[in-house]
């Protein structure tokens, strides 16, 4: 028997202010995989990523996403996050007098009460946050600050996967976290995705650049334009779109017949 | 007396003739010529109105209209296990009550002596102490501006007297509880505390106002603070009276050379609620810093009014109040700084930070600076928003509930000035109470 996908997104059409911006993305996740979205400015991708999180400003006005067997649509931002879902966001937001690890423990702790555990032991935490913050480097001072508060667009993109790595999720969704990196910031987040592949785990990376992926190892690439995902291959399709640019496939796609034709 | 109805200023001042006939023998003779000139400026001045600058924004015509009685001996039956809803635990201190405005000495308990140091009610103090209370009392706040003050001036009974000696450090704070009980008809009381630091010494004073039922009362409270030269005060103010309730207050503090005064205040309770802030910062060197956050909800109108006054030179003030205002209330923030001529050198901030729940609260916010020195730093600042729905999304996209993201955010903007509270118990626990405030009756993830 066919094992079931862990995220089917199908004819997914979103609108924004009377917009469309996704017109129609198909889209199968399984557990252990990575998919890499590409793609130019305003096709959609950041879209996709907030729709998944649960961003109530995005009108779904067609298709649907199945998660885990459940349909995602009808399931508030806090409950996908207690299912699984993370979502590293591509502008994260600064959250004066609320401090790093008070959001991540009122965070795990609401998760693990949705999955019927007990709230964890202070002790265990602060373990557990220690190990973590090793993995992305964040120092002690970032982890007591207010949540991104005069934070460096590093070390904001950071702290996204280290709280990623602290809540760890099921669906990672990575939302441009690559955009603005100098090298050494990128290899530290490329590190935190890779220590967390796993077989029961599967990320979503959208990113404007091919670059991250020297470093991700990828298993899929897809290129969206206009709001849909007009083509999907390997690795090496993120190397042509380098070399040949987004204008290479979004041509290829208007002289294409469409399938259903 | 006991049906002297107080309603329109006529009424007032035919209570007065009466009061000072029937309850004032034996009193000294200084006291009884203030007790004259108050209520004679009281005749002069009348109620305010909104046409009054420093009342623009607040109509006090539901005090003026309210037929209250002059609260009598206080001697209310009164369990002290009711009280238990209202105390900080984990707070260690003496604890004077004053029920209806009377000292209520079985329910207050002081703790073991330190030497010199005197707690006691001003009606006592008036007899044993009358030179000293002759010196200071009604030397500060000065009736001459204001009718509220000058009625309290007129009408004090009772309220608390501290005295710390020169030199002294109290490791415990003080803590003095106002409760207004059940009565039959509105009843109105004017509490009045003395507090005098001599040189050298440190205190924590904590005023808390609160009620038992919802009843409608008005308090007029005023409490005059004396900090003697290098003295240390931390002085908190509480208001959680009933929903119902009025509540006018001046606090004025005379600050001598180099003495630091901090003073929290926080608003939570009363119908309308008028906060009077007066330091003087009369010794060179000394310093002001005054917090607030005032959390008006339904139809409350809280009205902050400052009035900080730099008379000499090389003296820091700082003011930070934070207004969460919801429903349909009315909040004020009146900030005035007075900088007088000799006051060079001064250093005032002010700034008023407001956050808006709802489409129909409103926040009015005055900064008012008068300098008369040509050397002096002076800024302010006031801001007005609304809850930030990116930051709401954010907490939720990490598994937390709707409700306690919100409830989270408000607490995050209440903290800049409750963390600023060093006596723990008691800033615990007004976490404890604004966030349930936030919660409005919904669970929340455990978050404190």
């Amino acid at each position: 028997m066919l094992k079931k996908p862990m995220l089917e997104i199908r004819n997914l059409h979103v609108k924004v202010n009377d917009q469309e911006i996704l017109t129609g993305v198909d889209l199968i996740v399984n557990a252990g995989e990575v998919h890499s979205i590409m793609g130019p400015n305003g096709s959609g991708k950041s879209t996709l990523a907030q729709v998944l999180a649960g961003r109530d400003t995005y009108e779904v006005t067609e298709g649907e996403i199945i998660y885990q067997g459940k349909n995602l649509l009808e399931i508030k931002p806090e409950e996908r996050a207690c299912m699984g879902i993370f979502m590293a966001f591509q502008y994260p937001v600064e959250i004066l007098g609320v401090t790093n690890t008070y959001l991540l423990r009122t965070a795990l702790n609401a998760q693990r009460k949705f999955r019927g555990l007990e709230p964890m032991k202070p002790v265990e935490f602060a373990k557990l946050l220690k190990e973590k913050a090793k993995v992305v480097q964040m120092s002690d001072d970032l982890l007591q600050r207010s949540v991104n508060e005069g934070f460096s667009g590093g070390e904001k993109k950071r702290n996204e996967i280290f709280q990623m790595a602290v809540l760890e999720p099921t669906l990672a969704i990575l939302d441009e976290t690559d955009s603005g990196l100098d090298i050494d910031a990128l290899k530290i987040v490329a590190n935190g995705v890779n220590a967390m592949r796993g077989k029961e785990r599967a990320f979503i990376v959208i990113t404007h650049y091919q670059r991250v992926l020297n470093y991700i190892i990828t298993d899929y690439v897809h290129v969206l334009v206009d709001g849909r995902i007009v083509k999907s291959g390997g690795k090496e399709l993120a190397l042509e779109l380098e070399s040949k640019g987004y204008t290479w496939v979004e041509e290829e796609d208007r002289t294409a017949i469409p399938a259903n034709a | 007396m006991n049906n002297i109805v107080m309603q329109s200023k006529e009424s007032y001042l035919e209570g007065f003739e009466h009061f000072e006939k029937d309850s004032l023998v034996n009193e000294p003779s200084w006291l009884r010529s203030i007790r004259r000139a108050a209520i004679s400026r009281f005749s002069e001045l009348g109620f305010p109105t909104i046409q009054d600058e420093d009342w623009r924004f607040t109509n006090v015509g539901p005090i003026v209209r309210t037929p209250f009685q002059l609260s009598q001996n206080g001697r209310v039956e009164l369990d002290s296990r009711e009280l238990e809803r209202f105390t900080f635990s984990g707070l260690e201190c003496s604890r004077l009550v004053f029920l209806n405005g009377r000292y209520s000495p079985e329910l207050s308990s002081l703790r073991p002596r330190v030497d010199g140091l005197e707690l006691d009610s001003l009606s006592h103090a008036l007899r044993v102490k009358t030179d000293l209370l002759e010196d200071h009392l009604a030397r500060y706040a000065d009736f001459q501006r204001d009718a509220f003050l000058a009625l309290n001036t007129a009408f004090m009974r009772d309220g608390a007297f501290v005295y710390v000696p020169k030199g002294t450090v109290l490791e415990e704070p003080i803590y003095l509880l106002f409760i207004s009980s059940a009565n039959a008809s509105p009843t109105l009381t004017h509490p009045r505390n003395l507090i005098l630091l001599e040189d050298n010494s440190q205190a924590t004073i904590i005023e808390d106002y609160i009620s038992l039922a919802d009843d409608v009362y008005f308090s007029n409270s005023v409490t005059e603070v004396v900090v003697g030269q290098n003295s240390v005060l931390s002085h908190y103010k509480i208001e959680r009276e009933s929903k119902k309730a009025f509540n006018v207050s001046t606090i004025r503090f005379q600050q001598s050379r180099s003495s630091n005064v901090t003073f929290h205040s926080v608003l939570l309770g009363g119908a309308l609620v008028r906060s009077n802030v007066h330091p003087v910062m009369a010794g060179e060197g000394s310093e002001c810093i005054i917090n607030g956050l005032f959390m008006p909800t339904g139809r409350q109108h809280m009205d902050n009014y400052m009035r900080v006054e730099h008379a000499s030179p090389h003296c820091d003030s700082r003011q930070l109040y934070k207004g969460i205002l919801d429903g349909r209330s009315h909040g004020v923030f009146h900030g005035r700084i007075i900088v007088h001529k000799n006051a060079q050198k001064t250093d005032a901030k002010q700034t008023n930070k407001n956050l808006l729940l709802s489409d129909e609260a409103q926040i009015d916010t005055k900064p008012q600076l008068e300098i008369y020195a040509d050397d002096v730093k002076c800024t302010h600042g006031a801001t007005i928003g609304q809850m930030d729905q990116n930051s709401i999304f954010y907490l939720r996209s990490r598994g937390i509930s709707e409700d306690t993201s919100r409830a989270l955010l408000l607490l995050a903007f209440a903290s800049e000035s409750l963390q600023r509270m060093k006596v723990e118990p008691i800033r615990r626990g007004l976490e404890e109470i604004v966030m349930q405030r936030f919660a409005r009756g919904k669970p929340l993830d455990n978050v404190l």
